[in-house]
């Protein structure tokens, strides 16, 4: 699913990211796949929104976060 | 002997490079530009024995493939015919993995590293613990922990970079593979074996952005912020500002008595110490909101504006990080042009940059000041506030409305195939780290009064001449001894604009203060004196009551109600600063952008102030 998807606080692991002209700034940030990602805060109006990264606070366009294709984990693993 | 040693300061942004800049210089701090480019580097240097070290702070940067303007200038340090002898790397320990990763970027260009890891803290408090040693092993260069915000550590640094220091031999990818994944699971496999993880914590700072970015409270916020900050301005600015116009008040008395009468005397004291003094009682103004601009960008609230701030600006073609060219724009549109350099997409940079001279800047204010006292009666409107005050808000709504206005109309005009986006740390709410604001207050007001300063000098200097002196020997004669400014040069010029801003009400003596208020927008009042024959040019009373009391042919005032309204938003439209079309043309590198700007502008000066006058005559 695509990481726009995620309902605020669910946690998901990076998928892939798709052929886009900001394909390698978001790379650079840290979004790889494989690394874990989680929706924590929404601007007024729904966008951007923030997300946790690994150890820090990356926020971008919805425009963008569509581009992030993301597998949730299992729900039991969200309790922490 | 001494030896100097050449070197680059290096790392994300928000992770304390500026502390640390700041604490292994001291003040021994100059500006360096890049020939041939607007770039700036900052330069530091300090000693340690006999060997000299010159320091070279680069803007923070995610990667060694800049997007930005800003970026690009870190990267080209590394490009210099001298490479440099070492690179200190400086990376925020608690968000470890991506700072490194423009680490790996550099590691491969085969210059000696230092690493040095700030905000342990933070990193601790969130349970990271970290194998120094190890790091060390694994990397093969020095690794330092250091505290940039109270100095802790930084002697070692100081020391080490006198020395010989050492490539990495880390392998973050290999020959033929340099991919972002390559590097990233490097580095994951690095750090798996240099860090453990304790303990999670949640930090304060996403209690606060509940708050912050909240849908009513967020903007509620936002707008006290920026009533604080305009109020401060304003009232804290005024009691330096008066300090320095007494300052230039006695120091052109004390020139007029020791100087010989003449065209030197006048030169210098109505040209040159007018020109300056102009550029100089804006600096307190200036410098108040930079300290509150650098303040908010310091705690990293910010970025938080930036975030709740994008969707709207968004529509309009601007970005949320237009938000800090558009606030500084209200004391200055030069450094508030510079600032532009960290939005990645041209176009949104380029709207921002021809939106932002709208926007009221500093110089337009004793302009209204004037002009309000004229025709506006100060008094209180449901008995709270007063008339006039109302009016000086409206100046500034109205500039802000045609900023925006103008962005979506420069969004439909300009083509530009990349999109747009917005991608964006937000950084950990800090404590304010004092020193690093002043200092970068200290070095934007320098850059304005450099910038700005030249400009404004050498057009005073010119305006001078040509209010000064005139066509003929007898219309010289006539301005010496009766002070008649009609016969100058700009006064010639005034009665031939004459017909063309007529319709606006405007005459011939309102013609040449336009002409001059090209330099800055404040020269107009001190043309109006001139013009009025006042001696003190800060003195509004004289000035207004003359300007009030001159009549046309016919016996009617001149400046009715029409006429100050009709002006005060031709002053809110124009673009009347040379300095601003310089840095226009420095940060696009084109004189196609300023014309562009400096005719549409002019143009709606003229429109906005024809309708104006025409609805109220």
């Amino acid at each position: 699913m695509k990481l726009t998807e995620l309902a605020i606080g669910q946690i998901a692991r990076i998928a892939s990211v798709e052929e886009s002209p900001f394909k390698e700034k978001l790379q650079e940030m840290g979004c790889i796949a494989g690394v874990l990602i989680k929706p924590i805060l929404k601007a007024p109006f729904g966008d951007p929104i923030a997300y946790e990264l690994e150890e820090y606070t990356l926020s971008m366009r919805c425009n963008e976060a569509d581009s992030i294709v993301v597998r949730p984990l299992d729900p039991l693993f969200n309790i922490s | 002997m001494s030896i100097t040693r050449k070197i680059v300061l290096a790392g994300n942004p928000n992770c304390g490079k500026s502390s640390l800049f700041n604490q292994l210089t001291g003040l021994k701090q100059k500006i360096t530009n890049v020939p041939g480019t607007t770039i700036e580097n900052k330069e530091g240097s300090y000693k340690v024995g006999s060997t000299q070290i010159k320091l070279i702070d680069t803007p923070g940067t995610y990667s060694f493939n800049p997007k930005s303007l800003d970026e690009k200038e870190a990267v080209k340090v590394f490009f210099e015919d001298i490479p440099p002898q070492t690179i200190l790397y400086i990376a925020d320990a608690a968000n470890l993995k991506r700072n490194l990763f423009y680490f790996s970027q550099l590691a491969q260009h085969n210059i000696p590293m230092v690493l040095a890891l700030n905000m342990l803290d933070i990193a601790d408090f969130k349970g990271f613990e970290i194998d120094i040693d190890r790091l060390e092993k694994e990397l093969g260069i020095r690794v330092f922990k250091i505290n940039a915000r109270t100095g802790e550590g930084t002697d070692a640094i100081k020391k080490a970079l006198a020395e010989e220091q050492f490539v990495p031999h880390y392998a973050f990818g290999s020959e033929l593979d340099h991919t972002h994944e390559t590097h990233y699971d490097a580095i994951s496999k690095l750090l798996n074996k240099t860090t453990t993880l304790k303990s999670k914590r949640e930090l304060i700072s996403n209690k606060i952005d509940a708050y912050a970015t909240h849908p009513i409270l967020g903007y509620l916020m936002f707008l006290v912020v920026l009533l604080v900050i305009f109020q401060s301005v304003f009232t804290l600015a005024s009691y330096p500002m008066d300090w320095i116009e007494t300052g230039f008040a006695t120091l052109s008395e004390l020139l007029s008595d020791l100087l010989p009468d003449g065209w030197l005397k006048r030169l210098v004291i109505n040209g040159l110490i007018a020109g300056i003094a102009g550029v100089v009682v804006f600096v307190p103004q200036i410098a108040i909101l930079f300290f509150f601009m650098g303040l908010l960008e310091d705690t990293g609230y910010m970025a938080r504006v930036s975030f709740i701030m994008d969707k709207m600006l968004r529509g309009l073609g601007l970005s949320g990080k237009s938000v800090v060219p558009l606030l500084s724009g209200a004391a200055c549109a030069i450094p508030a042009i510079m600032s532009t350099r960290n939005i990645e997409n041209w176009k949104d940079r380029l709207i921002t940059i021809m939106v932002t001279p709208l926007m009221s800047c500093s110089a337009r204010l004793p302009v209204y000041t004037l002009l309000i006292s004229m025709a506006i009666p100060s008094t209180m409107i449901f008995g709270v506030v007063d008339l006039q005050a109302l009016v000086m808000l409206a100046m500034y709504v109205l500039g802000t409305v045609a900023a925006l206005a103008a962005a979506v109309v420069f969004k439909w005009l300009i083509k530009h195939d990349i999109p747009s986006y917005f991608i964006m740390e937000l950084p950990i709410y800090h404590p304010p780290r004092w020193n690093n604001i002043w200092i970068n207050c200290w070095q934007k007001s320098l850059s304005f009064v450099t910038e700005a300063g030249k400009v404004i000098l050498i057009v005073s200097v010119v305006l001078w001449f040509l209010a000064s002196y005139g066509p003929t020997a007898e219309s010289n004669l006539e301005l010496k001894q009766a002070g008649k400014i009609e016969e100058s040069y700009a006064g010639h010029f005034g009665k031939a604009i004459e017909p063309s801003i007529k319709p606006l009400g405007f005459n011939w003596k309102i013609g040449i203060s336009l002409i001059t208020s090209f330099a800055a927008r404040e020269v107009f009042v001190g043309t109006m004196s001139t013009i009025y024959s006042v001696g003190d040019e800060e003195n509004f009373e004289q000035i207004r009551e003359k300007m009030n009391k001159d009549t046309d042919e016919n016996g009617k005032p001149i400046y009715t109600l029409a006429v100050v309204l009709s002006l005060m938003v031709f002053f809110a439209f124009a673009m009347q600063c040379m300095s601003t079309l310089a840095v226009v043309y420095k940060e696009t590198k084109t004189w196609k952008w300023p014309t562009i700007q400096f005719v549409y502008m002019t143009a709606l000066a003229y429109l906005g102030s024809w309708i104006v006058f025409n609805l109220f005559q």
